[in-house]
């Protein structure tokens, strides 16, 4: 398993841990929900980056009130199929204020990372078979878009409209 | 009608390559059948019975005789030489080589066409009402909002992976020839009394193994918020939408199973959290998509009215092909000529290369090269002036399209069954066939008067039974062709799903059964009642007894 951070292959900095495992002084790591709610105030108090990794369904209401105390959110796609995550991630973005890391996990394969993307996400789990370099192009296929999304990117009618001034600054999402 | 421009035309290029890249990947072995399988699905690309089969997206059933020409090129250069229209108002290919499909994708895109988006869980090619521009009943022309949707649920990044497919159609016209009450969303145009134009909002009508006929969840959208009220509803979908069980996936168990209360309340509570953000188009760009769907300038009638009296009444089977075939037109002067895809004992909805390419010169000659599909799977012809008419049915019977059945009990949807489908249970066409031949004779046809049959050949659907007057349904029964009939359905703006009217029949029964169904008819309606109406007004008995008799 690869990491894509930002549209590059990355070092994984941090480390998942179990529930029972004790919490190290130092490093970032990515607890469960379930740990999360349960020691929340230990877990925020520690001087160290603190991630959650959300269950399958969990809606982004289970952590909006700590989007400003996590450092990560790893959003699970136990199957490709399962879409929920995507509109978790926009909301977190959009609505919650999430700033940190948005990190997609799981199922996570070379032609779902630009929709995943623009929704937000700017972490991957690859889990792709093929070379993971390769799968870096992927972000790069479609360069139209005609939806605002998390990504900024100027939609087809903000090009339309404002060709020059869309160009540079991207479009409002 | 629209055009592309430079920015339409890189998405469907760059989709091209990657799609090409993706085959070949599959083709060397780097993706399994079941990583490609998404892939291709999002291309229209299914694995089938025998073959691949790749289905063209033709949005809201609009096309240039420029793209009808390049369909036939295909047909002939890459399958057998045919095309099938579907309910969709889509085309599809039945025999491509899956190395061809990436040509095939270019050849489309070269015309300002693709096939993104006609199959797997994301939003589908959006329908419309195949008189758009040229009705007289219509409040504004559906394309421009229809366009706007084609847009906007191109590659959404957030609702490409939704529980299940996501069917949209709109209309704006008081006569909903789009079957807006059963779709996931169906969008009726209307004025409120301030004169301002807005939408009707349907939403959770649907056919398949659970039909139901929409509710309306907004009564009045004000059209500049079209785009921020559809994508609070696939939100709320895209979370809450079970994906536990395919079969309880589509929005319309969402909306049951919440209530429509419920539901309408979460989409009004998270569209209003999005209603004045940047989802819906900005200022400019709604009226540069209108622009292209100003009405064409109509030369005036003159005496083209006078010509085509004389043409009635010089020949009888023109007269008749007029009477059924041709619709009003807002334009004085002008007609739509709907062209019929279901020739007596025919395949509904098939199209041969040849065929495509006349339609596609007449649409040249005389309909400002514009083409229409409509969902049940025949072509119109937009804007005939009426002293054309008779050239332009001349043609069409050197042809073979020029039956004059539009509604009548030939004109049959088909869903494309067990000769093509790998879902199905039972065959559709080859029964569409012999109902069509038993009722051969096109007096005892108009005698009979509009009645819609629909065939499935398995409860997913897609020859949509459940809104046919009469609906056939395939079943399997150990093995054996079997035929469940529903009476009472209509997919129009009064639309109903039909009613089962008793045990199943074997395949060599059931024309037959739809013969005594049609005399039972005859025998009890009223001077000018439709087969649906004296359904409605008699109930199901005299059917029954016609059919079951003592049994």
């Amino acid at each position: 398993m690869a990491l894509i951070r930002n549209r590059e292959l990355a070092q994984d900095d941090w480390v998942y841990l179990e529930d029972d495992t004790p919490v190290p002084a130092e490093g970032g790591v990515i607890v469960s929900r379930a740990r999360w709610q349960a020691e929340r105030d230990v877990l925020a108090g520690r001087n160290a980056p603190i991630g959650v990794r959300l269950a399958p369904g969990d809606g982004p209401e289970v952590v909006a009130a700590d989007a400003g105390r996590l450092d990560l959110v790893a959003i699970p796609f136990d199957h490709f199929k399962d879409g929920r995550g995507y509109s978790t991630a926009r909301l977190l973005r959009q609505r919650h204020g999430f700033t940190g890391e948005l990190r997609a996990v799981g199922n996570v394969l070379r032609d779902q990372l630009a929709f995943l993307e623009r929704c937000g996400f700017d972490s991957f789990e690859y889990a792709g078979a093929t070379d993971p370099a390769a799968a870096l192009r992927a972000f790069d296929e479609i360069s139209v878009v005609y939806q605002t999304a998390v990504d900024r990117r100027a939609t087809a009618a903000a090009r339309r409209n404002h060709p020059s001034q869309a160009f540079a600054n991207g479009t409002s999402g | 009608m629209y055009l592309y421009d430079e920015i339409d035309q890189s998405l469907v290029d760059e989709r091209v390559v990657q799609f090409r890249d993706q085959v070949r990947r599959r083709m060397s072995g780097e993706l399994s059948e079941d990583e490609f399988k998404p892939l291709r699905l999002m291309n229209g690309v299914y694995l089938q019975l025998h073959a691949y089969m790749l289905r063209v997206a033709i949005p809201y059933g609009t096309l240039s005789s420029e793209q009808l020409r390049k369909l036939a090129w295909i047909a002939r250069k890459y399958d057998r030489g045919y095309g099938h229209f579907t309910t969709r108002q889509n085309l599809q290919f039945n025999w491509p080589a899956l190395e061809n499909l990436p040509d095939i994708l270019a050849e489309l895109a070269s015309v300002q066409m693709h096939a993104l988006q006609t199959s797997g869980n994301c939003i589908r090619n959006v329908t419309a009402d195949q008189y758009a521009g040229v009705a007289a009943d219509e409040v504004v022309d559906p394309r421009i909002h229809a366009e706007i949707i084609r847009q906007w649920s191109t590659l959404h990044p957030e609702f490409s992976f939704l529980p299940r497919k996501f069917k949209i159609a709109v209309t704006g016209a008081s006569a909903d020839r789009a079957a807006v009450k059963v779709h996931d969303i169906g969008l009726v145009a209307k004025r409120n009394p301030a004169g301002e134009l807005g939408f009707e909002v349907i939403v959770g009508g649907g056919q398949g193994r659970t039909p139901m006929v929409g509710p309306t969840i907004r009564e009045f959208l004000p059209e500049r918020h079209l785009l921020s009220y559809l994508e609070a509803v696939l939100r709320v979908y895209n979370q809450l939408g079970r994906r536990d069980n395919m079969y309880k996936a589509r929005i319309k168990i969402q909306v049951h199973e919440t209530g429509v209360a419920a539901f309408t309340e979460m989409v009004e509570r998270e569209w209003e959290a999005i209603r004045d953000s940047a989802v819906d188009l900005p200022a400019g760009e709604r009226e540069r998509i209108a622009a292209y769907f100003i009405a064409p300038r109509y030369a005036p009638p003159g005496d083209a009215v006078a010509t085509h009296t004389r043409h009635l009444a010089e020949d009888a089977a023109f007269a008749r092909w007029v009477e059924t075939n041709v619709a009003p037109h807002r334009a004085a002067g002008y007609a739509i000529a709907n062209i019929s895809l279901k020739p007596i004992g025919g395949v509904p909805g098939d199209a041969t290369a040849e065929q495509m390419e006349a339609v596609a010169a007449l649409a040249d000659r005389f309909s400002r090269s514009e083409i229409r599909v409509t969902h049940e799977q025949n072509l119109v012809l937009p804007h005939v002036r009426q002293d054309d008419l008779y050239a332009v049915w001349q043609t069409l019977r050197a042809y073979d399209l020029h039956t004059p059945n539009l509604g009548l009990i030939s004109d049959i949807i088909a869903c494309p069954g067990l000769d093509y489908c790998a879902l199905a249970n039972a065959r559709s066409i080859p029964l569409a066939q012999q109902i069509s031949e038993r009722f051969a004779d096109l007096d005892r046809q108009h005698a009979i008067g509009e009645l819609k049959v629909k065939i499935s050949g398995c409860i997913n659907a897609c020859g949509h039974h459940h809104v046919g007057h009469i609906g056939i349904l395939g079943v399997d029964r150990k093995g054996e062709e079997y035929y469940q009939i529903t009476l009472g359905g209509s997919g129009a703006e009064d639309a109903s799903l039909g009613e089962i009217i008793g045990p199943a029949f074997a395949s060599d029964r059931v024309v037959d059964a739809i013969e005594t169904l049609v005399e039972a008819y005859l025998g009890v309606r009223t001077d000018g009642e439709r087969f649906l109406d004296t359904y409605r007004r008699v109930g199901a008995d005299p059917f029954k007894e016609a059919l079951y008799g003592a049994h």
